[in-house]
């Protein structure tokens, strides 16, 4: 059986990953996975400098998920590179690096010190939906994407995932834009901008009034998306979204993505990603199927 | 930091001890013993809709019966559901998690105000020296059996039914207590009242904090408060609630 997926040449030997913001860099979980089953760790987003962060309450749960915003809260690229790399480097997973930015020129240079790393892809981030600069300002617009796109792909040394927001009109249009200007692969969807009021307080929730919703409840709209932009273009996709089990995790696939994120649901069950692993594995021993690219976009009309 | 455990915990038995507030002892296969006073665990909720888990103190921990107490109060959807639960249940947990109090052989003041009394039960338990303890409640009162079998109990209500009236520096001031350590767990305003006296008497205080949290295990950055020094971890003058904390020394957090 095999289980391998390519994303943008690089090999994953399944296609789960952690979704970004969800996983730190890995250490913390570490002592619940065993990170050499992951087809890859996705790092929590790095920027050039260290950022503080949003006010708390930076989460609230609601029906069926979770608001977040964190506000991209990072150590910057220094001490990522010297802590949190070395130690993704022990283990046989691929290492994704998630890079956001404030300016065009934050980008490019986390992009540039990485040059020389040992990471295997990287993934921009232009669809946080709760920073005030950069983010979803870039994520939204499909020119400042290209834009984006084009300045990190003249100097990055790895193949480029851009990862995209479900808070656009058209997600596919987005894609497209991209993949025009260079991007290796896309990945989506990032959350989902809500709100919510507590009435007894008539308070927000959040101390940053809105933050990003993930969780089952977004799940069928992330496999439309996918499914949507695997229309649209041909470079890979990363699918994420709500995926709480090897079946979110196949319909995605189905759907048109070549690897898979969980997120919110590592905060459900720290072993989740192993299962969901295990769960694939079984699910084609089921199912009689040899090769998990068959699967790759293979939903039916 | 020590080890943390993903565990199914089978309840022994619950109760509602005041109104809205429950206690319930567990059989644990290893958070019981490796628990410290002050650590909490992680709770999971059963349904599927409720996605994270409840943190939760640790209220008393007993070593040779394996066995933790979480004194709750119900604050929403999960902890309702936590207090529908009866004796034989499993429940799906993280823990022990977070670093509890330091202690130390010093002259002490144990102050718990609120739901933030469940928290400093154990400690008051383990500690051996010279101690007081201050408990804070609105006006009904829970856990004071417990803390009178520790020590000296001084009471302060909201409403002046019972003990002192006001909060618990009313009754440190009312009892003329004096320490060279003090521990604390309550609601932000009493904690920030305490620290403000610890440093005015230039007396060592750790507080216990609580704030939103999702992972529990230091990973997703939800649960931080501010620093007043650059964090080793974080590089930023933020801490983790759950990683670092939930005690802390008041020197170093800004609240």
């Amino acid at each position: 059986m095999n289980t391998k997926v390519d994303l943008a040449g690089i090999t994953l030997k399944n296609p789960i990953v952690t979704a970004s913001g969800t996983f730190g860099s890995g250490a913390e979980y570490s002592e619940f996975v065993d990170l050499n089953l992951l087809g890859g760790v996705v790092t929590k987003g790095v920027a050039n400098i260290p950022w503080e962060g949003n006010p708390t309450p930076r989460v609230a749960e609601v029906y069926g998920g979770m608001l977040n915003a964190i506000g991209l809260q990072n150590p910057g690229i220094d001490v990522f590179v010297e802590r949190d790399l070395p130690f993704l480097a022990k283990y046989d997973t691929r290492v994704i690096v998630n890079v956001c930015g404030k300016s065009k020129e934050d980008y490019v240079e986390v992009v540039e010190r990485l040059a020389d790393q040992a990471v295997d892809l990287l993934e921009i981030n232009i669809s946080c939906p709760n920073v005030k600069e950069g983010g979803i300002a870039f994520g939204q617009d499909p020119n400042a994407a290209a834009d984006i796109t084009r300045a990190v792909k003249a100097v990055a040394k790895q193949p480029v995932i851009m990862k995209l927001s479900p808070n656009v009109t058209d997600i596919a249009y987005m894609a497209q834009a991209v993949e025009a200007a260079g991007a290796d692969a896309v990945s989506l969807i990032n959350t989902l901008t809500g709100m919510k009021i507590d009435v007894k307080s008539r308070r927000f929730a959040l101390a940053n009034k809105t933050g990003g919703l993930s969780g089952p409840a977004i799940h069928p709209i992330a496999v439309r998306m996918v499914y949507q932009v695997a229309q649209a273009v041909k470079i890979p996709i990363v699918g994420m979204g709500g995926v709480m089990n090897a079946n979110d995790a196949l319909e995605l696939i189905l759907a048109g993505a070549s690897a898979v994120a969980v997120g919110t649901a590592n905060f459900t069950d720290p072993t989740i990603t192993r299962q969901i692993v295990d769960g694939i594995t079984q699910f084609m021993a089921e199912q009689g199927v040899e090769d998990i690219n068959e699967l790759i976009g293979a939903v039916r009309s | 930091m020590g080890i943390k455990r993903q565990e199914e915990a089978v309840i022994i038995r619950q109760e509602e001890i005041a109104t809205d507030i429950y206690s319930m002892w567990l059989h644990t296969d290893q958070i019981a013993e490796l628990a410290q006073p002050g650590q909490f665990v992680a709770v999971y909720c059963e349904d599927g809709s409720r996605l994270l888990p409840r943190p939760i103190s640790i209220c008393e921990i007993d070593r040779a019966d394996q066995a933790i107490r979480l004194v709750y109060r119900i604050a929403g959807d999960g902890t309702k559901e936590l207090a529908k639960l009866h004796t034989g249940k499993a429940l799906r947990m993280l823990g022990p998690l977070g670093n509890g109090f330091p202690k130390k052989s010093k002259k002490a003041i144990i102050m718990g105000g609120g739901i933030g009394i469940a928290p400093v039960l154990q400690l008051a338990k383990e500690l051996t020296g010279d101690k007081s303890i201050v408990l804070g409640y609105r006006s009904e009162l829970f856990l004071k059996e417990e803390f009178d079998k520790c020590g000296k109990v001084y009471v302060a209500t909201e409403d002046g039914s019972i003990g002192t009236t006001g909060n618990v520096l009313n009754a440190v001031a009312a009892n003329g207590l004096d320490a060279e350590v003090i521990y604390a767990c309550g609601p932000m305003p009493m904690l920030r009242a305490v620290k403000q006296y610890a440093e005015e008497k230039n007396i060592e205080c750790w507080i216990s904090l609580e704030e939103r949290m999702a992972c529990g295990i230091g990973a997703c950055l939800g649960c931080v408060c501010r620093s007043v020094k650059k964090d080793s971890h974080t590089h930023v003058h933020n801490k983790r609630i759950c990683t670092e904390g939930p005690v802390f020394s008041a020197k170093e957090v800004d609240i």
